[in-house]
């Protein structure tokens, strides 16, 4: 009997490995209230999973090669580190009080982490798990991105309403740029020629030329029927050829397709309520869409620009990373 | 010598690294006044007022504006002073006298209005962060007055749009014995005569004075609420005017009738509240926290929030002359995030801070006004207060 499992087992193993993996890839949906991870297949777009992720859990990203998930637990004052093979919780990472959003280094390492309470950008080696640096930047950081070389690292401040473009080598904050009001949200394109900064309160994307440091052109939002103060930018993403910019606009319960050679907005694609961040598919056919106040994601097809299934749950979702190929 | 020289090199290059703009920093010197007056003891020592009331707001202020600064190459400087009514022109004075463009006070209407007299002609832009009196809203506007601090008509206007949601119409309007009082009151038969409650009854409850507080006070209170409140109109909702905190603590649980309490206590209208988590309402919370060791009262929310003001005015125009800060936060690309989900800037004809106001319970949120459902061709938050067509002043 004993024998009979294990040949099975050794036959699910064969098998699995032989199974095409061209776009089997994994959604890790983080809930804010619910304090857990959700897992959902790519393929069949079926929950699969959900773990217990800390207090509070916000900001999410996977290692470049897919095998750590560094969860936010906001209310924990900690990073936590998924093996993403078991989904056990390896370890900690040092990441300063009250951590919503980081960003890890193109390479995988380090992690950069916004400290909300302190004022501070925490940078955190992922595998010695030591902090190498804090940076001092303005009132209430938030929003990080970081350019495609791996050279720049951009943080938002909420209330001091800046981009901080921080270099990754010296740790020195080289240029500051003013955006509007509550800065949530920094995302450069592939290429690494333009940066997009949303403003919740302000209501605006910037687009921030990233050599010279200065706006280039503030993208603003109208949509028949909804109130102008709802129409809150907050997840910004960018396709690979930079032509489709999606933006997340929070209680307006819309994501706006921005092209991203005009900057004009192009479309509103209705998704679940309080839209708050994005997540390409690693083929970027697909954008998944957190929604907080409908405890669902939302998956559009990039190519038809269409909303075209909304999956529950759990409560308040609020990241979303999606594994590699 | 040696070891000095490497010294000064070091203190040289740390300064040099410093991301500020060494050539010619702007310098933005604030006053806060605060004018004293002896107030009767709060009926729950919850309430007595700290030392720093107000104050600790200017620090947190002075503090943010210095890290956003230190990245233009400007330093914020707060003087603050405490002043008898009768003293407060000649400290305002001193304070315009050492340099100071803005003046934040905290004070009633009738020091807003002489203060505000008194700076008349002179380079300085003061900012009302207390006095919440329509009139200087509505009829005695100055020039070089901003107001931070809502107004009664907005405060009445915001629980008034809640009510109706709720189809709360019918109110037990019970009124306390103050000027103060008298004229919540007003802003509240206002805030019905536009949303559509009906007051179906008005009480007074008189002040008769003695001591605010005994031991065992309860006992009597347990008797005493209820039977002046009983054989009152049918009404949904109790609402008292007590801004002199004589009674209205008293009434949650003592009504006659089994009905929520709204205005004064149970349901407050509040310029801030330290449950406040929401829009990034907690990193202010523990910001403040952090510097005063205590909870955030309005009246810190709202020097804070002057000062904000001017922080922005500043950063924006990159000059700390009064007049162009003036111009450019009262003009239509002002905007400020205050934690309270929406940005806010200023109505040109009266310069009241347009704002959401907080309803709340002793311990949190119960919800934000303006309700959704109430629209307006200009800005939402137009439906709570005076509106351009409601107030007799036009400085815009």
């Amino acid at each position: 009997m004993r024998a009979s499992v294990a040949v099975f087992t050794a036959l699910l193993t064969t098998l699995s490995c032989l199974a095409p993996a061209a776009h089997a890839f994994t959604i890790y949906v983080t809930n804010e209230r619910g304090n857990t991870v959700t897992i959902i297949d790519s393929e069949t777009l079926e929950v699969t999973g959900t773990i217990d992720a800390g207090a509070r859990p916000r900001g999410i990203t996977i290692s470049p090669d897919g095998s750590e998930l560094y969860v936010c637990a906001s209310d924990d004052d900690t990073v936590n580190v998924f093996d993403t093979k078991t989904m056990k919780r390896k370890h900690t990472l040092p990441s300063g009080p009250d951590p919503e959003l980081f960003v890890l280094h193109p390479s995988g390492n380090p992690l950069y982490i916004a400290n909300e309470d302190d004022n501070i950008v925490t940078v955190v080696d992922v595998k010695t798990r030591k902090v190498l640096a804090e940076i001092p930047v303005g009132v209430e950081p938030e929003g990080m991105g970081v350019s495609p070389d791996g050279k720049i690292v951009v943080n938002t401040s909420e209330t001091t309403n800046m981009a901080h473009f921080i270099n990754t080598e010296t740790f020195d904050i080289d240029t500051n740029v003013l955006v509007d009001q509550r800065p949530r949200f920094a995302q450069f394109t592939d290429d690494g020629k333009l940066l997009y900064v949303s403003a919740e309160i302000g209501g605006t994307v910037s687009v921030i030329d990233p050599t010279k440091g200065e706006i280039i052109k503030k993208i603003e939002f109208a949509v028949p029927g909804i109130l102008p103060e709802a129409l809150q930018p907050v997840g910004v993403r960018v396709t690979e050829d930079s032509k489709k910019v999606f933006v997340a606009l929070g209680p307006a319960n819309r994501v706006a397709l921005v092209n991203g050679e005009t900057f004009e907005v192009e479309k509103y694609l209705l998704v679940g309520q309080r839209v708050w961040q994005l997540a390409f598919s690693p083929d970027q056919k697909f954008l998944y869409t957190t929604n907080g106040n409908s405890n669902d994601i939302s998956v559009i097809d990039v190519e038809k620009e269409k909303v075209i299934k909304s999956i529950p749950v759990g409560e308040q979702p609020w990241g979303v990373a999606v594994s590699p190929e | 010598m040696k070891h000095l020289l490497q010294y000064c090199l070091f203190v040289l290059s740390a300064v040099v690294a410093m991301p500020s703009y060494a050539a010619d920093p702007i310098s933005v010197k604030v006053g806060i006044l605060r004018v004293e007056r002896e107030r009767p003891l709060p009926l729950s020592r919850l309430d007595l007022p700290p030392d720093d009331l107000g104050f600790a707001g200017a620090t947190l202020g002075e503090n943010d504006n210095n890290t956003t600064g230190r990245f233009l190459g400007q330093v914020y400087e707060t003087i603050t002073e405490t002043a008898p009514p009768e003293e407060a022109a000649a400290a305002m004075d001193a304070m315009i006298d050492g340099g100071v463009g803005f003046i934040v006070m905290m004070g009633n209407a009738g020091d807003v209005i002489d203060l505000s007299d008194h700076a008349a002609g002179r380079d300085v832009l003061l900012l009302n962060a207390q006095a919440e009196d329509n009139m200087l809203r509505t009829d005695e506007c100055r020039a070089n007055l901003l107001h931070v601090a809502s107004s009664r008509a907005m405060m009445a206007d915001g629980l008034a749009q809640f009510l109706m949601w709720k189809r709360w119409r019918k109110w037990l309007l019970i009124v306390g014995s103050h000027p103060e009082d008298e004229a919540w009151a007003e802003a509240l038969r206002r805030a019905a005569s536009r949303f559509g409650g009906k007051i179906v009854e008005e009480r007074v409850f008189k002040d008769t004075g003695g001591a605010r507080r005994t031991d065992t006070g309860h006992v009597q209170v347990q008797k005493q609420i209820p039977v002046f409140t009983q054989r009152a109109k049918k009404h949904d909702v109790v609402i008292a005017a007590d801004e002199s905190d004589v009674f209205a603590g008293y009434l949650p649980y003592h009504t006659w009738d089994a009905r929520p309490v709204a205005g004064s206590a149970g349901l407050r209208p509040v310029g801030w509240h330290p449950g406040n988590e929401a829009w990034g309402a907690t990193q202010f919370q523990r910001r403040f926290e952090k510097i005063a060791n205590r909870r955030v009262r309005t009246l810190d929310f709202q020097v804070w929030l002057a000062l904000r003001v001017i922080g922005e005015g500043v950063t924006r125009t990159s000059s700390a002359d009064p007049k162009a800060v003036r111009d450019y936060v009262l003009g239509s690309d002002f905007e400020l995030g205050i934690f309270k989900g929406t940005k806010v800037n200023f109505r040109p004809w009266n310069q009241q801070l347009r704002s959401p106001v907080l309803l709340a319970n002793d311990r949190m949120i119960v919800s934000v006004s303006p309700q959704k459902e109430y629209l307006h061709q200009v800005s939402q938050l137009d439906t709570l207060g005076y509106d351009e067509p409601e107030s007799r002043c036009s400085l815009n």
